[in-house]
């Protein structure tokens, strides 16, 4: 057994330390960040099917040219300086969140399978004693066959949570990504 | 669990589960699918980095950083403690984000219908890094105790929410942390989904006199364990 410490929920107020006026988190671009623009977006639904207004999204991924900005990444002396690869949103009263990010790329190292184009999600929620884990795709990618990830869940159904839709009707290529906590349609949750 | 079996970072014998029917809101907001083990890549092994330009002066002093016009009402304390991986090493520049109920138990939000007054001088959130060894430290107000819904006559004991990031994508922790001694503890499902008896005794702050300032603020030391020390980059064992 570790000595871990346990976690505890977000529980309803966890707007006024996490999401402040002006913060502006689900906004992760500037004039400066290489790549396509892109949004992200989606509802977070129980297992009633109803949407949840008080959850919260985290996001992690790579720039557009597939590199983290972190020192663990072998490549991150040349990730892009005007883009930090995190952001985080609430959901709103009709359970959606959204994301103005870039669409990250391909990552391929040395010896290593290549990971198709993803964005890392935490979830949390009032309710939700502890986060949850899951990875966007974007569809219709040439890498995604042969992802690691992906590879691993062998459903079609299952699988199909994974991987993001496209949503139509906004100036910016736009991506649906709904995060089913529980029921038929259940998105995949990861141990890390 | 032996040590051949795959496993992620995160400890299940302390952590609490997805579904806890005593704690209402989990029943429709639980995952029923095992989760899936991921293979570690880069995409765990890395995080968002902060350092000083994450923070402002006040941002760890909630009995200034929102101030109206005096001081906030109810018992000053200062909280103070380390951040560590699960392998006991400190960690540099963790950011903490911590939010609170006021004295009275009243959260100044917007969904916080508890008839209890609010606090013209205090807002209850706070910002904080860990320095060198790992030490964080902030100052302000014990919160009080609050009802909710969740059962009959139920209260939630006194505690700070805690956002941490860690280093890696899989260091994250949110939390909260409760004070000694405090009569609702046993009652609260919140801190009784905690399948571990250490591992709740985990969540409680020690009274720390040495951190008690004379004719000022009560002192408490917490740490926190995130999980990753253990994390290798990648499964073949090369260096990064």
């Amino acid at each position: 057994m570790s000595n871990q410490t346990p976690s505890q929920t977000v529980g309803p107020y966890f707007h006024i330390g996490l999401i402040r006026p002006g913060d502006n988190m689900n906004v992760m671009v500037n004039d400066q960040t290489r790549g396509q623009r892109i949004l992200v977006r989606g509802r977070v639904i129980d297992g009633d099917g109803e949407p949840i207004p008080d959850a919260m999204l985290e996001i992690w991924q790579a720039d557009s040219d597939g590199i983290y900005g972190h020192p663990a990444d072998p490549k991150h002396a040349d990730a892009d300086p005007a883009f930090g690869g995190f952001g985080r949103a609430p959901t709103d009263d009709s359970g959606e969140y959204s994301f103005k990010t870039i669409k990250p790329g391909a990552m391929e190292r040395e010896g290593e399978p290549t990971m198709a184009p993803h964005v890392n999600f935490r979830v949390f929620a009032r309710g939700m004693l502890i986060h949850a884990y899951t990875r966007m795709y974007f569809p219709n990618e040439v890498e995604n066959e042969n992802d690691p990830v992906l590879k691993m869940i062998t459903e079609t159904d299952r699988r199909s949570t994974l991987i993001a839709a496209v949503d139509m009707g906004e100036d910016l290529p736009t991506y649906r990504f709904d995060v089913v906590l529980q029921g038929e349609k259940e998105t995949v949750f990861f141990d890390l | 669990m032996t040590n051949s079996e795959p496993r992620g970072s995160l400890d299940w014998s302390v952590q609490p589960p997805y579904l806890y029917p005593p704690y209402k809101s989990t029943v429709k907001r639980a995952p029923k699918n095992p989760l899936v083990l991921l293979p570690r890549s880069l995409s765990e092994m890395t995080g968002p980095v902060y350092g000083d330009d994450s923070i402002k002066p006040l941002d760890n002093d909630l009995t200034r950083n929102s101030a109206l016009n005096g001081e906030p009402i109810g018992e000053r304390i200062i909280v103070t403690g380390r951040v560590l991986d699960d392998g006991g090493h400190p960690i540099e520049n963790a950011l903490l984000e911590v939010w609170q109920a006021n004295a009275t138990g009243r959260y100044l939000h917007v969904n916080d219908q508890h008839d209890a007054p609010l606090d013209p001088n205090f807002s209850g959130l706070g910002r904080v890094l860990t320095n060198k060894q790992g030490e964080y430290r902030f100052t302000s107000i014990r919160p009080g105790a609050y009802p909710w819904l969740n059962h009959e006559n139920a209260w939630r004991p006194p505690h700070i929410h805690f956002s941490v990031f860690g280093s890696q994508f899989i260091s994250r922790l949110v939390t909260q942390m409760y004070f000694p001694g405090d009569p609702l503890m046993p009652l609260d499902p919140i801190f009784n989904s905690i399948p571990d008896e250490k591992g709740r005794q985990r969540l409680i702050a020690s009274y720390a006199h040495d951190v008690t300032e004379p004719v000022w603020a009560l002192g408490y030391r917490w740490d926190i364990v995130l999980c990753g020390s253990q994390m290798t980059p990648f499964e073949s064992g090369k260096d990064v």
